[in-house]
């Protein structure tokens, strides 16, 4: 017992949309839940524990490990719930893994969801800000994200129309993936005449607000090559959560990214993200963030990130497909977004992506961000690691 | 398997409304006085796991309040709801996957910030319950009622528990209440929701606590005598009350059963010298006692009566005044944690003598629906 | 010295709340029930297959089995009280004055109670085991205060 090694061995997603009046939020997570049970061929009866979680403020539902158990099967089972903001889907895959990796559980159901469209997602974000210093002048999170933005297009003295070149890939890898929200092309016209939220984000950069769920299945070593042909080894987890305040951050230059990332490829032996790599599904809620934090994980250069998507090593086809599910300008069901992340990686891994699926994928990573400026990874592996 | 121990212990005083400070402030306390305990620094903790609920806190993100405090700035970090021993639990884990050597786990809570009939309100259901005006309080009354009708527990009984834990908190410096009351004076409290009385009912609280967990290696390095974590589990009933049997704790006794076998007892009864359980309110104490089968059900009343959960009694409960003394909800599993850490390392203020195995059990939901059982041990 | 300064601090407070409006979707499930209380004045529950349980209030999916399919089956409208508290305390969420009498009810029919309110009796009246039926509310919009409360019957 203890130190397993772990897999993902099956994901469920529902067809996220931006309202999901037929359902409440047990009955969302339930479609989820179910579709991973079947995607694996298990029971509720085969899993040994669950993590859930979410943002409270956007459904307004306190203990939501509690309410959930009709719809996530936690009824005389461990349910635990997590939650770190927009990191919330990755913290959940994390915890996840070291809940089998410790060898307390064999197989451990993870569940993130949202349902946006039943709050004022900006508003229930704003009070994520310090109440006296920062809530007042702080609106939501595009303002962080802007200041962001204009930071590194004034170091390095790319435009809007190079961030632009990030939605439209994104949005056109989403028309493959029939789960993702947005799923109509976009041309890099159509970003830079869309309303500016902030400037220099318009409203084309960013994330749209989702109504889904995601449950993805763990499984330890000793199952789960019983329970899935290929599973997908998640071989390293890193993390960091590295600011309270926003005025803290160091924008335009993404602190725990570099950090988590610089720890994640000196744990597992990465030398060239870029090479080694195959594909990234990249929390990323505005095209800017496509560049910067490319530049963070150190698959391109400082100040070369935008040269390489405009490239097209990112697209489908390329050196390092980003996104093959169309990532979170496509779709944001935020406490799902961080797992479906992860999913959506395993599911390249296993070779189940269909449309999407990026040819021969042996190593994949899948991120989370949120807070204040906060990163999560998440090294997959088709090897099973020593 | 690898062992873990807790190495250190932080808490702030509990107090009913801490005007000077704020989460950080409470959590840079209980964080510095855990590494103290210890002798650590904290750049030798391995990651950081905090405790904290979005509504209590009137903050999306409330983790965000207190890394700072939690010297997080480094480290991996994540973040757990439930009472603390949830968060516990996290942090253990992330121990025995191997990932990190040590573990710091903190829980805040300011109740005096907030308004907690509307902050347990929202824990019911939006659609069938919540605009009903049903809160945590007159949800467990109904649960206190149904346990009395089942059990044939008196008002008296209750009122014994709410005595024998103010009574205890009278020697803890950090407790909230420390009372020397009667059995009349509780049931002289204004009525709240039948059967519960003021004096049944835990106060609204302000405190912090923080654990500091390691693995075997780092333990043996440390200051203080490691308290082992032999047995964790934890389990949730169904979520709505009509569902239950609301005067039984079935999921209490499950979590019980796994952690007592993971942890190797087969009488708990006789094994543990100590037990920290979730009194919010009074007559939980009894119900909890008999769902970790170290009591009958139905018979805590009477063992409570004849003095056997005192602290020179056979089974001490509560030894510090519990969470009718002082419940900082998000953080008061940590508190009942450290309390019994302090036990084992033979350091408590109301010293139970030779106490070498303890049971401390957590709560999240309304009237007990999810558990969370430790059993710790000095050897 | 720093620390003498903050001891002479008379900190403040800083009054808010958050102001988040919700929007609950109830979904096909529970809004059958509230649409047959508003429409009909009847009482809906459903019913798992496997187990073979009533559930009050309805579950799209069995929490127990955890089954897809369930059926609908009309329960009620009478009931027997479970338990009970009268909240004697006007606490912040209690919409009214107090006493107000929360209670656990299992309609006949139903294998789950659900929780309401208990009215047009004296609180001290009240106890476990009591039949009571709903009190429906004269204009019904499709919600759970729909039915006012529930009375002796
Ligand atoms: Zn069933």
């Amino acid at each position: 017992m203890g130190n397993k090694r772990v897999a993902i061995v099956g994901t469920g997603q529902t067809f996220h949309k931006s309202h999901r009046p037929d359902v409440n939020g047990q009955e969302l997570i339930n479609e989820a839940v179910a579709a991973a049970l079947k995607d694996a061929e298990l029971t509720m009866d085969d899993i040994d524990g669950i993590v859930i979680g979410n943002m409270d403020h956007f459904e307004g539902i306190n203990y939501v490990d509690c309410w959930s158990v009709d719809g996530s099967g936690g009824f005389m089972r461990p349910i635990i719930k997590l939650t770190t903001g927009g990191t919330t889907g990755s913290t959940l895959a994390i915890g996840g893994y070291h809940m089998v990796a410790s060898g307390m559980f064999e197989k451990v159901l993870i569940i993130g969801w949202e349902k946006n469209s039943e709050s004022d997602t900006t508003g229930a974000i704003t009070t994520a800000f310090d109440p006296i210093w920062d809530r007042l002048v702080f609106a939501g999170a595009i303002a962080g994200l802007a200041a962001e933005g204009q930071a590194y297009m004034h170091k390095y003295g790319i435009t809007d129309k190079d961030a632009a070149r990030v939605s439209v890939r994104d949005r056109r890898h989403a028309v493959n993936n029939p789960h993702a929200q947005l799923r109509k092309e976009i041309t890099v016209e159509e970003v830079l005449a869309s309303p500016m939220l902030s400037d220099p984000i318009h409203l084309l950069d960013v994330c749209p607000r989702t109504d889904g769920a995601c449950a993805v299945i763990m499984a330890s070593e000793d199952v789960a090559e019983k329970i899935c042909p290929v599973p997908d080894w998640i071989i390293g987890c890193a993390n960091r959560h590295t600011y309270n305040y926003v005025g803290d951050c160091n924008l335009g230059n993404i602190d725990s990214m570099r950090c988590a990332s610089a720890e994640l490829w000196e744990k597992t032996g990465i030398k060239e993200p870029r090479k080694e790599l195959d594909v990234i599904e990249l929390y990323q809620p505005y095209s800017f963030a496509g560049i910067l934090w490319i530049e963070a994980l150190g698959v391109a250069e400082p100040g070369k990130g935008s040269r390489y998507i405009w490239d097209g090593n990112t697209d489908m086809g390329g050196e390092l497909p980003i996104n093959p599910s169309g990532g979170v300008i496509a779709c944001n069901p935020i406490g799902a977004t961080g797992l479906i992340r992860c999913a959506e990686v395993a599911l390249q891994i296993q070779g189940k992506a269909d449309a999407r699926q990026v040819p021969d994928v042996n190593l994949g990573l899948s991120t989370g961000f949120g807070g204040c400026f906060w990163t999560d990874l998440i090294l997959h592996s088709k090897q099973k690691p020593e | 398997m690898e062992k873990v121990a807790i190495v250190g212990v932080g808490m702030t005083k509990i107090e009913a409304n801490k005007v000077s400070e704020r989460f950080e402030d409470m959590v840079f306390e209980a964080t510095r006085k855990a590494l103290d305990d210890c002798g650590m620094d904290i750049k030798d903790v391995g990651n950081v796991i905090t405790a904290s609920n979005d509504f209590w806190d009137g903050r999306t993100i409330s983790c965000m309040a207190v890394g700072d405090a939690q010297g997080v700035r480094e480290k991996n970090a994540s973040c757990t709801e439930g009472d603390g021993t949830f968060g516990a639990f996290y942090g253990m884990t992330r121990i025995l996957s191997g990932a990190y050597p040590s573990t710091l786990v903190t829980g805040h809570s300011k109740g005096s910030e907030s308004v907690s009939s509307l902050i347990t309100n929202a824990v019911f259901d939006p659609i069938y319950e919540r605009s009903l005006g049903v809160d945590m309080v007159t949800g467990c009354a109904m649960q206190a009622r149904a346990y009395m009708e089942a059990t044939g527990a008196t008002a008296e009984d209750f009122a014994r528990v709410s005595v024998k834990n103010h009574k205890n908190a009278m020697n803890n410096p950090l407790a909230q209440l420390p009372m020397d009351i009667s059995v009349q004076d509780v049931l002289d409290s204004e009525m709240i929701a039948d059967p519960l009385h003021k004096l049944d009912c835990s106060p609204v609280s302000d405190g912090a606590c923080a654990l500091i967990l390691a693995d075997e290696a780092t333990a043996k390095k440390l200051a203080k005598k490691p308290v082992w974590l032999k047995g964790v589990s934890f389990c949730s009933d169904a979520y709505f009350l009509g569902d239950r049997d609301l005067a039984k704790s079935p999921s209490l006794e499950k979590a019980a059963q796994k952690a007592y076998a993971m942890a190797g007892i087969s009488d708990p009864g006789k094994d543990i010298d100590v037990a920290q359980v979730y009194d919010a309110f009074s007559y939980q104490e009894l119900m909890w006692l008999e769902g970790l089968g170290l009591a009958d059900y139905g018979k805590a009343k009477d063992h409570l009566a004849a003095g056997d959960f005192d602290v020179s009694g056979a089974l001490p409960v509560n030894t510090a005044g519990g969470l009718l003394s002082g419940h900082p909800v998000i953080a008061a599993g940590l508190y009942l944690m450290a309390e019994a850490v302090r036990q084992l390392r033979g350091e408590a203020d109301n010293q139970v003598e030779g106490a070498r195995t303890a049971v401390v059990q957590g709560v999240n939901g309304v009237a007990g629906q999810s558990h969370c059982v430790w059993v710790l041990s000095s050897e | 010295m720093i620390d003498q300064d903050l001891n002479n601090v008379e900190p403040l407070v800083y009054e808010s709340k958050i102001g988040v409006p919700y929007y609950w979707w109830a979904g096909d499930t529970a809004t059958r029930f509230l649409e047959a209380i508003r429409d009909k004045g009847e009482l809906w529950g459903t019913r798992c297959p496997e187990c073979g349980k009533v559930f009050v209030p309805p579950r799209k999916s069995c929490p127990r089995c955890f089954g897809q399919q369930t059926s609908w089956e009309k329960v009620g409208p009478g009931g027997t009280v479970v338990t009970y508290t009268v909240a004697r305390k006007k606490r912040e969420a209690i919409p009214e004055d107090v006493p107000v009498v929360f209670a656990l009810i299992r309609l006949d029919g139903a294998d789950t109670a659900m929780l309401h309110k208990i009215g047009g009796v004296d609180p001290d009246k009240v106890s476990t085991g009591m039949r009571v039926k709903p009190r429906f509310a004269e204009e019904r919009k499709g919600h759970i205060r729909d039915i006012e409360c529930f009375i002796p019957d």
